[in-house]
């Protein structure tokens, strides 16, 4: 086996990385503080490896370009932040319904609005879910570091290609910006998933959103291939027609909503520490998941029976799980850099098992190991 | 059932028609000039791709066998600059309206035209915003109604020609529903243009526009088309007065500039000994 490389490298820069081995060749943004040296990078990378890189005019251009380009084959990326996620929020539900893969990453700022550009937040993780109208499919994951963030990137693309489906990759300032010695995994060792393309021989009967028989997610053509199919954001039929019939607008919706909610324990990813014994429970992600572990150990040291759960999925919800550990623990402690949000599913999972506690912290500083330990001794 | 000429079965998904235009409407007329245009020129089909985003010309590519987009509203030059970068090969042909192409995707336009990227740009240009009902659109002229302008409309309309002139388009023409043989040349060469090209085709809307603005039956607007629009080149045998009621179609701009996706291969050329 090859020996791994290892770089100092930034979670901004690992996520290009990730990108990079998982076969992005098209990225299309807009410059946005503090997802920026994303797109800069994909700029010098890209190019290096055959692939392409535009700097549009704004962001519903960056992602509507990085659509077209995923339409040709293409596994296709953005990069932003809370403004422009707000901004490309139309698209995405575009993306979920039209069943075009590709991949946004959302540095997440302290906001509403403008905000605090340069600070990082976890205030965007409802919008992840909820930012497009209407019911739709959502894939965010969060990595909680550097190397993380080269994994779970790769993880993003391949779950883009699995269920044809956007996803949403959640990091924040503080990982976005974070420094850390990352070991490279070889190229052997990364399992890499493409889209499932039809046969050539189909291009007379193909239907674009057509699943085989027993199967949610249909083969998807591209653009220029002798296809010729239709591609379109209203609801449509099994070729890509608009229609307003009832029946088939209802099984559309339920088939794209149904690819994730029946594969949740392949999308799903967590873990957790100090469980065995554990009576009470920290549950973080993202940036804060770092200074929570932090104050779980030094808690233990102090003899609180504090188990530690790392949710890397952020959607869909690990629901089952945090239910099974809800029988078992008397109570849970949410910290997040927003004023509410991940506990809500928390709440809404355990019901009245559990006590439910939250630590939020909203003016551009991360949250502590002490503060997250003053909390924990407070309501344990 | 008659299925039509062998224009229509080479070109269109003929088992989605009828479309869903209002009678009257001149946009059956200029999406058929384009697939004309397209035969014209023995585009390989597979080869070609339309792009359109949203409102009553934006239906267009849904009824046209190639490879079509139907995106967000005012969103399709955006996609189609995605698609045209990532596959060059690919002929996009970008369909959308007045209300699509210059208010809500202004911006798309602008820098679009700026870049010199291959697209070739058709405007179904009825001065109004048809799908939603009749409200006025950057391109209705002054002082003329909408639903959202009952006492006239203030706003200056827009020329779509001088804007992606301005704006850096090689290829700037204006045709109409009623000249349909001169708009099948004007997107012959728009296609055939290496860069950005655009076709303001002026349209009818008899539903809306005409009605709100007491214009007539359809016909009375193709006839409107055909007696007020001057040709380009005949304009100067014109006095001044007599001028400011007509609009002139034809061809204003057919130049050579660097384009956007060759310029790219330029890059990938200049880095391919990086390659890893």
């Amino acid at each position: 086996m090859n020996k791994r490389q290892i770089k100092l490298m930034q979670g901004n820069e690992a996520c290009v990385e990730g990108a990079l081995a998982a076969g992005i060749k098209f990225y299309a943004g807009y410059p946005i503080t503090p997802s920026t040296e994303i797109a800069e990078l994909c700029a010098e990378k890209l190019p290096q490896v055959g692939g392409k890189f535009i700097q549009m005019e704004d962001e519903i251009a960056g992602i509507a370009a990085t659509i077209g380009g995923s339409l040709t084959g293409l596994k296709s990326m953005t990069a932003t932040s809370g403004p422009g996620f707000s901004l490309k929020q139309e698209n995405i539900g575009y993306a979920a319904l039209a069943e075009i893969p590709c991949v946004i990453v959302n540095v997440q700022r302290a906001g509403p609005s403008t905000g605090l550009p340069t600070a990082p937040s976890q205030g965007d993780i409802m919008q992840a879910k909820w930012g497009t109208h209407g019911d739709h499919p959502v894939i965010a994951l969060s990595p909680t570091s550097v190397r993380e963030t080269y994994d779970l990137t790769i993880k993003a693309f391949n779950f883009s290609e699995k269920y044809r489906t956007p996803v949403i990759l959640l990091l924040d300032e503080i990982i976005g910006h974070m420094r850390e010695k990352v070991e490279i995994p070889n190229s052997d060792e990364i399992e890499i998933i493409d889209r499932l393309k039809p046969s050539v021989e189909d291009a007379d009967e193909y239907m674009a959103y057509k699943p085989k028989k027993g199967e949610l997610v249909p083969p998807m053509a591209a653009f220029g291939e002798g296809f010729n199919f239709h591609v379109t954001g209203l609801m449509h039929d099994d070729f890509g027609f608009p229609t307003n019939d009832a029946n088939i607008s209802d099984q559309l919706l339920r088939r794209i909503m149904k690819k994730i909610d029946n594969n949740v324990n392949d999308i799903t990813m967590y873990e957790e520490e100090f469980m065995e014994d554990a009576e009470f429970l920290v549950l973080a992600y993202g940036g804060t998941y770092r200074s929570a572990r932090s104050a779980v150990k030094k808690a233990r040291l102090l003899g609180y029976k504090v188990g530690l759960f790392k949710a890397l999925t952020i959607w869909p919800f690990p629901e089952k799980r945090i239910r099974e550990i809800s029988n078992k623990i008397k109570k849970i402690l949410v910290p997040e850099m927003n004023l509410g949000q991940y506990v809500l599913e928390v709440e809404r999972v355990v019901k009245n098992e559990s006590e439910v506690h939250h630590l939020g912290k909203v003016n551009g500083e991360a949250i502590t190991p002490e503060e997250i330990l003053s909390k924990i001794r407070e309501v344990l | 059932m008659n299925t039509g000429s062998q224009l229509i079965k080479n070109n269109f998904r003929v088992e989605k028609l009828p479309h869903i235009w209002c009678p009257g409407c001149g946009h059956g007329i200029l999406m058929r000039a384009v697939t004309e245009a397209i035969e014209n020129l023995n585009l390989d089909k597979k080869k070609v791709c339309i792009v359109s985003g949203i409102g009553c010309s934006s239906r267009a590519p849904g009824y046209m066998d190639f490879n079509t987009l139907h995106t967000t509203h005012g969103r399709a030059l955006a996609f189609a600059t995605g698609i045209k970068l990532a596959k060059p090969e690919l002929k996009v042909i970008v369909i959308t309206g007045d209300g699509d192409c210059t208010a809500i995707g202004g911006n798309h336009l602008i820098h679009a035209a700026r870049r010199n990227i291959d697209i070739t740009t058709i405007v179904f240009n009825n001065n109004i915003y048809g799908m939603t009902g009749g409200q006025y659109s950057p391109t209705t002229p002054k002082n003329e109604f909408g639903t959202t302008a009952p006492f006239g409309n203030i706003d200056k309309a827009f020329d779509v020609c001088k804007l992606a002139d301005g704006a850096g388009a090689t290829y700037v023409a204006r045709g109409t529903a009623y000249h349909v043989k001169q708009l099948i040349k004007l997107v012959e060469k728009g296609i055939n243009n290496k860069g950005f090209s655009l076709i303001d085709a002026i349209s009818i809307c008899p539903t809306y526009y005409g009605r709100k603005n007491k214009k007539g039956l359809a016909v009375d607007m193709m006839n409107y088309l055909k007696d007020n629009a001057v040709d380009v080149k005949a304009v100067k045998k014109f006095q001044k007065e007599i001028l400011e009621d007509k609009f002139v179609i034809g061809e204003f701009k057919n130049t050579t500039e660097p384009e956007y996706t060759d310029e790219y291969n330029k890059i990938l050329e200049k880095v391919k000994h990086l390659h890893k």
